[in-house]
């Protein structure tokens, strides 16, 4: 799938005169050189590597390395905890997904026809995106959250246990991820807003359109392509979770909100089954190629259209 | 400037008010709490003011806490990631863009590959890399993998593409090589998608967790994010206070950062997001 986006020989005439004229096909292999070192040592080797460590018993210290065929994922694939980790990622994946890119959308949108005060809404949507994971999982987790003195259940005057409650927890996880994270699609789709020709709009005033016909027939249409970006790139941070939920429940209670990379983590780093845990990675890994083939089709198409 | 003040702008002026309002109270309850005498942190039903404004708990962070040695940590592996990801993906970038070489399309196409692997599913082989490298626990186990991002690669290659050849050609003809106008010519050219690229590392790099968590186990070599994890895991007990300290003296510096350059991050994100469009 990847060879169509291979440099087109659009650049190779005038680069051919060169050729004649100095022995620069080393050049181009040396203009390549440092990143390709690094790429292949801490991204393809890993890769490799990682393949490799699923089909054997390995320790976390490298002991005990045997090969064992495709035993670990047998186990796995009859593992309950890894079904409910990798549920507990796709429930996850599913429950931001929509909220993120919805409210995206939404704040954009709204931001987008406002003349006041940008930076404003710019600071307060996106702003939270700029912070650690660790910054945002201390500031919910101690004063957000906390059931009596917690700024929500304070404010709301509930009861809620947002992060001991099972049925609750999960939700608790994907408000604070909409908060966190929203920022990031908003800004998306505002640079997609920004970049519709203003000539549409006048021509449509000029036929009588309200505001709610320019939505309909024009603004969100030339945002479908942004959608499906948007939608993907979503789709693949959110099949990543980690940070929050190991820092705030530590994948509890009762497992209810574990997710799968959590899962590969403790088995290979404190229960030390380091060949176990690679065969659970690569199980979310062929899920996240599934939705990344998606991704490049995309950016294809997307330069297509741009050249 | 001073445009129709109608109707429906202040409908959407209080919508967006009221959104912002809920948006910005956790940060500003972090801030409030920081700024409260510790025993008056968790008082029910809750008051954003204290009896007294008091900086005693980031007096008592900055003193104690390894906050200053983590952020100084976070600066530095920061700016080096920044660096080489951007130095080393537009080489690579000019190189398969602009020069032809033996094997390039082969290369190339394992470059695009490595947009799918995420390296979350790698930390158990790149841990076991690292243990038999011996760099656990210094910067460079931290730094180097930070490196390998050929999604930079891919928009920076994509950029290079839509240069028009004939601005390069002028200093072939004059006797230039391929490293003085990439260095001299290309680069320059090409400052909007650099700091585009490179805003968007610092982020990532400066915001990641799982890696240096993994890595430094030496408070000496932790990350702001990571050092912050040991304070989530109990360092500090319950104080609150202190604790909300910490988190806007680590929070603050990208939101500072945000205000004064916004233009640039605002374009920065949207075009590395929307990968070179």
């Amino acid at each position: 799938m990847t060879s169509t986006t291979v440099a087109p020989p659009a650049t190779a005439a005038p680069v051919a005169q060169e050729k004649v004229r100095r022995g620069w096909t080393q050049h181009g292999l040396l203009f390549v050189a440092p990143f390709l070192l690094i790429y292949l040592a801490f991204l393809v080797w890993p890769t490799v590597l990682g393949f490799r460590m699923s089909l054997s018993s390995v320790n976390i210290a490298g002991g005990n390395n045997h090969l064992v065929g495709f035993a670990n994922y047998a186990e796995a694939f009859a593992d309950p905890r890894m079904w409910r980790s990798l549920w507990n990622t796709l429930v996850f994946t599913v429950l931001s997904t929509v909220p993120l890119v919805l409210l995206g959308l939404g704040f954009a949108l709204l931001v987008h026809h406002l003349r006041f005060v940008q930076w404003l809404w710019r600071l307060s949507f996106f702003g939270p995106f700029l912070l650690p994971s660790a910054v945002v999982s201390l500031l919910w987790l101690q004063m957000i959250y906390p059931p009596d003195y917690g700024l929500i259940n304070g404010t709301l005057g509930t009861k809620t246990l947002w992060l001991a409650d099972p049925s609750v927890a999960m939700w608790s996880m994907v408000l604070t991820t909409v908060w966190w994270t929203v920022g990031f699609n908003f800004l998306l789709y505002l640079a997609a807003l920004q970049s519709i020709p203003q000539h549409l709009y006048e021509a449509a005033a000029i036929d009588g359109a309200s505001a709610w016909d320019k939505l309909r027939s024009i603004t969100l249409p030339l945002l479908g392509r942004t959608t499906a970006l948007i939608v993907v790139l979503q789709l693949l941070a959110s099949l990543k979770v980690f940070d929050q939920i190991y820092l705030m429940t530590a994948g509890g209670p009762q497992d209810s909100t574990r997710p799968i990379i959590e899962y590969a983590y403790d088995v290979g780093f404190t229960g030390y089954r380091t060949g176990y845990a690679s065969a659970v990675s690569y199980i979310l890994f062929v899920l996240i190629v599934i939705v990344s083939l998606a991704q490049l089709r995309l950016f294809r198409k997307r330069a297509e259209v741009s050249s | 400037m001073t445009k129709r003040f109608s109707f429906s702008q202040l409908v959407l002026l209080v919508v967006a008010l009221a959104l912002a309002v809920v948006w910005l109270a956790p940060i500003a309850w972090a801030i409030a709490t920081s700024l409260k005498p510790e025993t008056e942190t968790t008082k029910v039903p809750l008051q954003w003011f204290g009896s007294e404004i008091t900086l005693d708990s980031y007096r008592l962070v900055l003193d104690t806490g390894g906050i200053v040695k983590w952020a100084i940590n976070s600066t530095v592996t920061t700016v080096i990631v920044t660096f080489l990801t951007v130095l080393f993906s537009a080489m690579a970038a000019y190189g398969f863009a602009r020069t032809q070489f033996r094997g390039q399309r082969a290369l190339l196409a394992l470059i695009l590959a490595g947009i799918m692997v995420p390296p979350h599913v790698l930390i158990a082989p790149l841990f076991a890399e690292m243990v038999a490298l011996g760099l656990v626990d210094t910067w460079w186990a931290i730094i180097l993998p930070q490196v390998a991002a050929p999604l930079i690669v891919y928009v920076l290659f994509k950029f290079f593409q839509d240069v028009p050849p004939e601005l390069e050609q002028a200093a072939f003809v004059d006797g230039a090589g391929r490293w003085r106008v990439f260095f001299t010519i290309v680069l320059p050219l090409s400052r909007p998608v650099l700091a585009a690229v490179s805003i968007f590392t610092f982020i990532t790099t400066w915001n990641n967790f799982l890696w240096p968590f993994l890595v430094s186990t030496d408070p000496n070599t932790m990350t702001l994010p990571v050092g912050l994890a040991n304070v989530v895991q109990g360092t500090f007990g319950l104080r609150y206070a202190q604790i909300m300290a910490s988190v806007v003296l680590a929070g603050l510096p990208l939101l500072v950062v945000f205000v004064l350059f916004q233009r640039q991050i605002v374009r920065g994100v949207a075009h590395t997001g929307l990968a070179g469009q």
